[in-house]
């Protein structure tokens, strides 16, 4: 009987769930402030996150040249991997679509957050953020978003206008 | 033309072409089935595994020897040996659950090798308390599992070109597996750490090379969200995620972030490369849709199809997989005259949401020409649209998210490939 109780009790205990859903071990550590900003390297779209630190077209020349230029091209504009430059025009109607950080990115506070933490891909992670900031130049540059002497950085990045910025339609089931 | 013009034997036939009753297949009783020819001489002889010991016990079983070309197929592009994909070999495989060796994988940067010990999970952003979580820490919680499917958004992109790739289920449709994942519901360790008012959507972060990031709405992390840990009962496969990823069912393969390693709590999309450079759907006007997240409602015949060359007319299965990001298959209908007649297709319980959902059709096949086509329908009334109806919506730019109607077609000779129809 008291056995029989047991299971019985187990049973119930399974089936309201739901309301015992606030029962959890609560055994998660809370971080630091200092840790959390260690690992917070997402750059939202107004620029919230972005590092100190700035760099120039020219700058980014250099970085491009030693860094990325082995997969993405002479000034960027492809082979063996993805085009960087170039494209404009090209999305509407029956042409090829070139979709490339010129033509298709909406923001660029993306380029940041991805060359940050994704490039270049054999050793990511590497640059230093002026680094970053100036490859971003010498990209937009690239793409005639920038001029030559313009100096990205947190405040200058997130006003960079991208041309393809109105480009994108939130979706909806059934479109 | 060896085609026979002469009208079918009986009532069995539910569409053109010798497709029959689902139920009397099911039943066993479909007539016509015809019997082998006698066996020949030494086919039931005395074999020599049959009179010595076999095999030893071994820690971690593996398929039988002659099973090797089931394996999965890919290719990375240039420089990047680890980026890239690899496809599940759906034509060789039976039943609605991808064994864990057999999982597509998809890897922006290789697959990292994961020390548990020392991974953690950080969610922090607009939430009261952000938390840290040990893997011992996250397997004393609560867990829940979902057998559900992963497709990747890019799957059946090929089906987009001008002429029908001369390619077979795997390369064409291999983007797509499924699971029993077993983990924590996100909305737990949500609840932890006390989401804020103005938060309404969520950053997934992981741990390889690349640190792969995906936005996604709040309303589906309190949905049915998962921290997966296990799949098909042991540890995620690496590839797959080891030690933790996370899992929004029926959503499109690129936001299962895989090495969960940070989710932050936001008021918006972060807009990473993965939801603008990439995963968005140019259509005609030069527009592109954004945050397309639900896979769509699709099928696949999986058998008969290309190199599955049909040897001698007579009784055939055809089956394959249905799925919906939206919910459960509510039927499947199979047409072998090309779209003329469909018929209604069994569909192997249990029949789960956003699950792949085995169907079955019994075909007597008549030595002639046939175009085979499987058109599946969820609960919520969505109807898998025909290739020319899908493209005439979104145009043929789109690349992502391809769920139209795919056809095989079989000659005379029994061979099978892919054909538009």
């Amino acid at each position: 009987m008291f056995t029989h109780d047991v299971v019985l009790a187990a049973a119930l205990t399974l089936s309201s769930a739901q309301t015992l859903a606030a029962e959890s071990p609560g055994i998660g550590r809370v971080p630091t402030q200092e840790e959390i900003a260690a690992w917070d390297i997402s750059i939202g779209p107004d620029g919230a996150g972005l590092p100190t630190g700035s760099g120039t077209p020219k700058q980014g020349e250099t970085v491009f040249a030693e860094k990325c230029v082995a997969c993405h091209g002479e000034k960027g504009v492809g082979k063996p991997n993805d085009a960087l430059v170039g494209g404009r025009g090209t999305l509407a109607g029956d042409q090829t679509p070139v979709k490339t950080v010129g033509s298709y990115w909406p923001y660029a506070t993306t380029i940041f957050d991805y060359v940050r933490r994704a490039m270049p891909l054999n050793e990511s992670k590497s640059l230093t953020n002026d680094e970053v900031y100036a490859v971003v130049a010498y990209i937009l540059r690239q793409n005639g978003v920038v001029g030559e002497d313009e100096v990205i950085d947190a405040r200058s990045l997130p006003k960079v206008r991208m041309p393809n910025r109105n480009g994108f339609v939130t979706f909806a089931p059934g479109k | 033309m060896r085609r026979k013009q002469t009208p079918p034997p009986s009532s069995d036939y539910v569409a053109g072409n010798g497709l029959v009753d689902r139920r009397l297949f099911l039943t066993g009783t479909a007539a016509g089935v015809a019997f082998s020819a006698p066996t020949a001489a030494g086919e039931l002889a005395i074999e020599p595994w049959m009179t010595t010991p076999g095999a030893p016990f071994v820690p971690y079983g593996q398929p039988s020897r002659f099973e090797d070309k089931v394996v999965r197929v890919g290719a990375a592009p240039p420089n990047a040996p680890g980026t890239g994909a690899t496809r599940t070999p759906l034509h060789l495989l039976d039943g609605a659950i991808t064994p864990n060796g057999l999982h597509f994988e998809r890897s922006h940067s290789g697959v990292p090798d994961i020390d548990p010990a020392v991974h953690r999970l950080l969610i922090h952003g607009l939430v009261k308390r952000p938390l840290v979580f040990t893997l011992a820490a996250l397997s004393r919680y609560p867990m829940e599992s979902r057998i559900t499917f992963i497709e990747c958004g890019g799957n059946s992109a090929a089906l987009n070109q001008k002429d029908p790739a001369p390619l077979n289920a795997q390369a064409l449709h291999g983007l797509l597996s499924s699971a029993e994942w077993t983990g924590v519901k996100l909305s737990t360790l949500l609840d932890e750490a006390g989401v804020e008012p103005n938060a309404s959507w969520l950053l997934a972060e992981g741990g390889d090379a690349a640190s792969m990031s995906r936005s996604f709405p709040l309303e589906k992390a309190l949905d049915d969200a998962l921290i997966a840990l296990y799949q098909n009962g042991e540890r995620l496969r690496p590839s797959n995620g080891y030690p933790v990823r996370l899992l929004l069912p029926g959503y499109e393969g690129n936001m299962q972030v895989k090495w969960l390693r940070r989710i932050k709590v936001t008021d918006g999309p972060v807009m990473t490369k993965d939801e603008t450079s990439k995963y968005t759907l140019l259509t005609p006007d030069g527009k592109a849709l954004q945050f397309v997240f639900p896979m769509e409602t699709k099928s696949v015949i999986t058998q008969p199809s290309p190199g599955l060359t049909l040897k001698e007319r007579g009784f055939y299965e055809i089956s394959g997989l249905a799925w919906s990001g939206y919910g459960k298959i509510a039927q499947v209908e199979v047409s072998v005259d090309g779209a003329k007649s469909w018929a209604l297709a069994a569909l192997q319980e249990p029949v789960l949401p956003k699950a792949l959902t085995r169907f079955r059709i019994p075909w007597r096949w008549d030595g002639g020409p046939a175009v085979l086509q499987s058109r599946a329908t969820d609960e919520s009334g969505n109807i898998q649209p025909t290739r020319a109806a899908l493209l005439a919506k979104r145009g043929p730019k789109a690349l992502y998210h391809f769920n139209a109607i795919a056809s095989w077609g079989v000659a005379q000779s029994g061979e099978v490939t892919h054909v538009y129809a």
